[in-house]
C-alpha cells in the first residue's frame, strides 16, 4: 500500500483563536520503504501520521489522504478497514495493555477487525503474532500482561498490533525508555519484521542516529511545513538547516562534516558501517 | 475531551482573583443561598439582584462573559429537563388556551427554575474561574479547621483535592492516547450504552493502572521531598484579608439581605 | 570525608531474585557521579535506598555522618539527600510551578519569607524565573523536569540524585537538563549522583559506577570504563557512538590505539 498525501492541513482550535498543526503537506511514501518522521515537539508530527488510520480525520477543505485503496477524504472511507490495514503503535505501547492475559489482549485487535475468525484461526494467528516480536508462546500466552517485563510487556503490545497483519506499521518513538540492549533488540525486530510481516513501516523519533542508522529515507517537519524529504545523506547534509529545524545532526554526519572542513571527503549512507567504510575509502584502503 | 470549562482557571490580577479563596467559597456559597431563597410575591426583583450581582462579579473579575457561559452549555440539558418537567406537571394558574395544558403560572415558573440554575453554575464556575486549584484547597482546608476538633484530618483532605485537581489535565490526555490507541487497534466507542460501557473497560482499565503507577512515583517524589503530614509545616502563601474581602462580605451581605427583604420573610 | 557510604548493601523486592547483592560504594563531597546499568540491573533501587524510600536487607548506608536505615533520622537524610525521578508529570504536586517549588520548604517548616528566597534561588538555578506563576502543564518535558530539579533545591540537599530524569525527554529537553546539572555541580558544589542508561550523560562524571546483577561491576573514570569495551558491552551496555566508530577503525589499522569519547577527540585522532 502507497500512502499518498496531498495539500493536507489541519487546525486545532476555535474559528478565533487557529493553530496551524500541520500546513500544506505534501508526501509520498512508497510500499516496502522504511521511513522516517523527525522534527522537535511540536512540529506537527503526531498529527500527520495520526491522519494516516483516520485517528484524525481530514478536515474539510484541507487536502487529501490515500492509502491503498482507501481515500480518508471519502464519508464512506471504511475506516475500520483501513485500520486493520495500517497499524499504529503509540509511545510507550505498554500502557495499553489491558486483558487478563497475553493471548487474550493480542486478540483484541484481532477480534475487533476480524470477528468471524474462527477460534483455531485465531489462535494461529495470535501465536504467529507471539512469536514474531520474539517471544515463547506457549509460556507466555496465560500470563497476565502486567506481570511480565518492560521490554516484554512493549512486545506485547507490538504483537496486539501486527495480529491484524497490517501492511503499514506506524511507530511513535518506539525506543523510548528502552536500554541500549533492548534498543538494540528492539530495532532488530523492526526490520525483521519489514522483511517479513509488514511492508512499510514508518518511525516517527527524536533519536537522530536511529533514523540515519535505519530508514531509507526522512521526512522533517518544521512548525507544521515539511521542509524536507529525502535519503538521510541528503536531509542531513546540511548542519545549518539541520540546527534551523531544531533537531541534531546524527553523530556520523556529524564526523563527515568536520572532517570535510579538515578537507577529508567520504562519502556515505550515514550509517555507522557506512561511514567507516566511507573512511576506508577516503584514506585508501585498509592498513 | 480537551474542553473541559467547569474547574479551569482563568488567570488575572483582578479584585476577585485577589480575594482571600476562602472567603470567597463562603460567599459564593452565600451568593447560591440566596438565589434559592429568591421567592415570594416580589421575585423579580430578588431574580433581578442575583442577575446584577453576578454580572458585576464577572466584570470585575476581568473574565470574558463567554468563559462564564460555556459552563452552562455542559449543563444545558439538565436545564432544559427541569424547565419542561415544570411547564408538563405544574397545574397551578390558569391555562394559556381553553382546555390548554400549559398554564401561565407553569411557564413563568419553569422560565425561573432555568434562570435559578443557570445563576448557580454561573456563579459557581466564577468561582472556579478566578480560584486557581491550589487556592480552592487552601481555602477549603481554612473553611474546614473547625473540624480538626473531631479528629476530621482537614490538611490530608486539602491535600488530596489538590492533587486530584492537578492531575485533572494530565489524566485527561493519557485517557485520550489510550482511546487512540485501543481505536487503532479496531475498537468502537460508538452504539448504546450497554455496547458503550464494554468499549470502555479497554480503556478504564490501563488508566487505572497508570493512576496506580502515578500514585506511587508521586508518593515516592512527596516523601522525596519531606513531606510528614501537617506538623510543623508552613505554608507559604499566606491568605490575609484585606479591604477587598471586607467589600466583597458586605456586597454579598447586602445581597442575601435584600433578597430576603424582598421575600417579606422575616428570618429569625 | 565521604558524603555518602554504603556498604554491603543487600535488596530484594520479592524472595525469588536479589535487586541489589553487595553494594560497597562511596561518594566525595562536590563529586559528580554516574551509575550506569541495563533496566534491572538495580540502579533505581540504589536511589531509593540513598534517601530511606527504601530500606535493606541488611547493609549500613551514612549520609553526612547520619544513618540513613535509621527510622528517626529519615526526616534529615532526605532533607540531604534530594532525588528527581523520570516522569516529570508524576513529581509535581501543584498546579502552579511556585507552590510546587514551595512544597519542599513548606514541609520543612521553614518561614514564609524564606520559602520567597528559597524559591527564587531554586528557579534561578535551573533557568525558570519567568515561569513562576505559570501552570506546569503547559511546559515542555525539559521545563517540566527543570521544574522538578527546582523543587528538590528549595530544599537545599547536599546530594542531588538523578534517577533516569533524561528518559522521557526529547534531546533537547535532555540537553537543558545536563547543562543545568552540571552547572550545579560546578557553581553550587551539590553532589550530583546521575542514574542513567546513555552512555552520552556518563563522560561529563568524575567518576562511573557500572552496575549489572545487583553488584558493582565497574567503577573508575569514565575513560577507565570506557577501555573495557568487551566487559562492556557483554552486561548489556554500549560504547558511546564515537568511541565504538573509533575502536573499528583503529582495527582497521587507520587511527591510532588510544581513547576516543567524545566526537571531538575522534576528529582530532583522525586528523593527526
Amino acid at each position: 500500500m502507497q500512502v499518498k498525501i496531498e495539500n493536507l492541513s489541519y487546525s486545532y482550535g476555535s474559528k478565533k483563536l487557529k493553530v496551524k498543526a500541520v500546513n500544506d503537506i505534501c508526501l509520498e511514501i512508497k510500499e516496502g520503504e522504511f521511513f522516517g518522521v523527525v522534527g522537535h515537539t511540536g512540529s506537527g508530527k503526531s498529527t500527520l501520521i495520526q491522519h494516516l488510520n483516520g485517528l484524525i480525520k481530514v478536515q474539510k477543505d484541507s487536502g487529501k489522504v490515500i492509502v491503498g485503496e482507501y481515500d480518508l477524504t471519502d464519508k464512506k472511507c471504511d475506516f475500520k478497514g483501513l485500520r486493520a490495514k495500517v497499524g499504529m503503535v503509540f509511545q510507550y505501547p505498554e500502557y495499553q495493555l489491558f486483558a487478563e492475559t497475553v493471548f487474550e489482549d493480542v486478540k483484541f485487535g484481532l477480534k475487533n477487525f476480524y470477528p468471524n475468525l474462527t477460534e483455531k484461526e485465531m489462535e494461529e494467528r495470535i501465536k504467529k503474532a507471539v512469536e514474531t516480536v520474539g517471544l515463547d508462546y506457549e509460556k507466555i500466552k496465560e500470563k497476565s500482561p502486567f506481570e511480565l517485563s518492560g521490554g516484554q510487556k512493549r512486545r506485547v503490545a507490538i504483537a496486539g498490533v501486527i495480529v491484524s497483519r497490517p501492511e503499514v506499521l506506524v511507530l511513535d518513538e518506539p525506543v523510548a525508555g528502552l536500554d541500549p540492549t533492548g534498543k538494540r533488540e528492539f530495532v532488530s525486530l523492526l526490520h525483521a519484521l519489514h522483511n517479513d510481516f509488514v511492508k512499510t513501516i514508518i518511525i516517527v523519533s527524536h533519536d537522530m542516529n536511529l533514523i540515519a542508522e535505519n530508514c531509507d529515507r526522512v521526512a522533517v517537519l518544521n512548525k507544521g511545513n515539511l521542509v524536507k524529504v529525502g535519503t538521510p545523506k541528503e536531509v542531513f547534509m546540511d548542519k545549518v538547516k539541520v540546527e534551523e529545524w531544531g533537531l541534531e545532526l546524527p553523530s556520523t554526519a556529524y564526523l563527515t562534516e568536520k572532517l570535510r572542513e579538515k578537507g577529508i571527503e567520504i562519502d556515505s549512507d550515514l550509517t555507522i558501517k557506512g561511514f567507516i567504510d566511507g573512511y576506508i575509502r577516503a584514506k585508501g584502503g585498509e592498513k | 475531551m480537551k474542553d473541559v470549562t467547569f474547574g479551569q482557571y482563568y488567570p488575572s490580577h483582578s479584585f476577585v482573583h485577589k480575594m482571600n479563596p476562602a472567603i470567597k467559597i463562603l460567599l459564593t456559597i452565600a451568593y447560591i443561598v440566596g438565589v434559592f431563597l429568591v421567592s415570594g410575591d416580589n421575585y423579580y426583583a430578588g431574580f433581578l439582584a442575583c442577575v446584577v450581582f453576578v454580572l458585576i462579579a464577572t466584570i470585575t473579575a476581568r473574565v470574558p462573559i463567554f468563559r462564564v457561559l460555556k459552563s452552562i452549555k455542559a449543563i444545558i440539558f439538565f436545564v432544559l429537563l427541569s424547565a419542561i418537567l415544570q411547564i408538563f406537571f405544574n397545574k397551578d394558574g390558569t391555562p394559556l388556551w381553553e382546555n390548554g395544558f400549559i398554564t401561565d403560572k407553569a411557564l413563568i415558573a419553569s422560565g425561573f427554575i432555568a434562570l435559578r440554575i443557570i445563576l448557580v453554575v454561573m456563579g459557581a464556575s466564577l468561582l472556579t474561574l478566578t480560584t486557581s486549584p491550589v487556592e480552592i484547597a487552601d481555602g477549603t482546608e481554612v473553611l474546614l479547621a473547625p473540624l480538626k476538633l473531631v479528629k476530621f484530618p482537614v490538611h490530608e483532605f486539602a491535600l488530596i483535592m489538590s492533587i486530584a485537581l492537578r492531575f485533572i489535565p494530565t489524566l485527561l490526555e493519557e485517557t485520550d492516547r489510550i482511546i487512540k490507541a485501543q481505536q487503532a487497534r479496531g475498537a468502537e466507542f460508538e452504539g448504546g450504552i450497554f455496547k458503550k460501557a464494554k468499549a470502555m473497560i479497554p480503556v478504564l482499565i490501563p488508566l487505572l493502572i497508570g493512576s496506580f503507577r502515578r500514585a506511587d512515583e508521586l508518593a515516592d517524589a512527596m516523601d522525596s521531598r519531606c513531606y510528614s503530614g501537617s506538623k510543623n509545616r508552613t505554608k507559604y502563601k499566606k491568605m490575609g484579608l484585606t479591604y477587598r474581602d471586607a467589600i466583597s462580605f458586605i456586597i454579598t451581605g447586602g445581597l442575601v439581605a435584600g433578597v430576603v427583604l424582598l421575600n417579606g420573610v422575616v428570618i429569625l | 570525608m565521604a558524603i555518602l557510604s554504603a556498604e554491603n548493601l543487600r535488596y530484594s523486592y520479592d524472595k525469588k531474585s536479589v535487586a541489589l547483592d553487595g553494594i560497597t560504594m562511596s561518594v566525595e563531597e562536590g563529586e559528580y557521579i554516574a551509575v550506569i546499568g541495563h533496566n534491572g540491573s538495580g540502579k533505581s533501587t540504589l536511589a531509593k535506598l540513598f534517601n530511606g524510600i527504601l530500606k535493606p536487607e541488611s547493609g549500613k548506608i551514612i549520609v553526612d555522618g547520619l544513618e540513613a536505615t535509621d527510622k528517626k533520622s529519615l526526616f534529615e537524610i532526605r532533607k540531604k539527600v534530594g532525588v528527581v525521578f523520570q516522569n516529570p508529570d508524576n513529581q509535581l504536586v501543584a498546579s502552579i510551578v511556585e507552590d510546587d517549588v514551595a512544597f519542599g520548604p513548606e514541609n520543612l517548616g521553614v518561614k514564609r519569607k524564606e520559602i520567597g528566597e528559597r524559591i527564587d534561588f531554586a528557579l534561578k538555578a535551573v533557568g525558570m524565573e519567568e515561569f513562576r506563576k505559570s501552570s506546569p502543564t503547559r511546559l515542555s518535558g525539559g521545563q517540566k523536569q527543570r521544574i522538578a530539579i527546582a523543587g528538590v533545591l528549595a530544599i537545599k540537599p547536599k546530594i542531588l540524585i538523578l534517577d533516569e530524569s533524561t528518559a522521557m525527554l526529547d534531546p533537547i529537553g535532555r540537553k537543558e537538563i545536563l547543562s543545568v546539572i552540571e552547572k550545579l555541580n560546578k557553581e553550587q558544589g551539590v553532589t550530583v549522583i546521575a542514574i542513567t542508561h546513555y552512555m552520552e550523560e556518563v563522560i561529563s562524571a568524575d567518576r562511573v559506577f557500572v552496575l549489572d546483577d545487583g553488584k558493582i561491576a565497574l567503577t573508575g573514570t569514565p575513560r577507565e570504563i570506557f577501555r573495557e569495551k568487551e566487559y562492556i558491552k557483554s552486561i548489556g551496555l554500549e560504547l558511546p557512538t564515537a568511541s565504538y566508530i573509533a575502536s573499528k577503525l583503529v582495527e582497521k589499522g587507520l587511527l591510532e590505539k588510544g581513547e576516543y569519547l567524545t566526537e571531538e577527540e575522534l576528529l582530532e585522532g583522525l586528523c593527526k
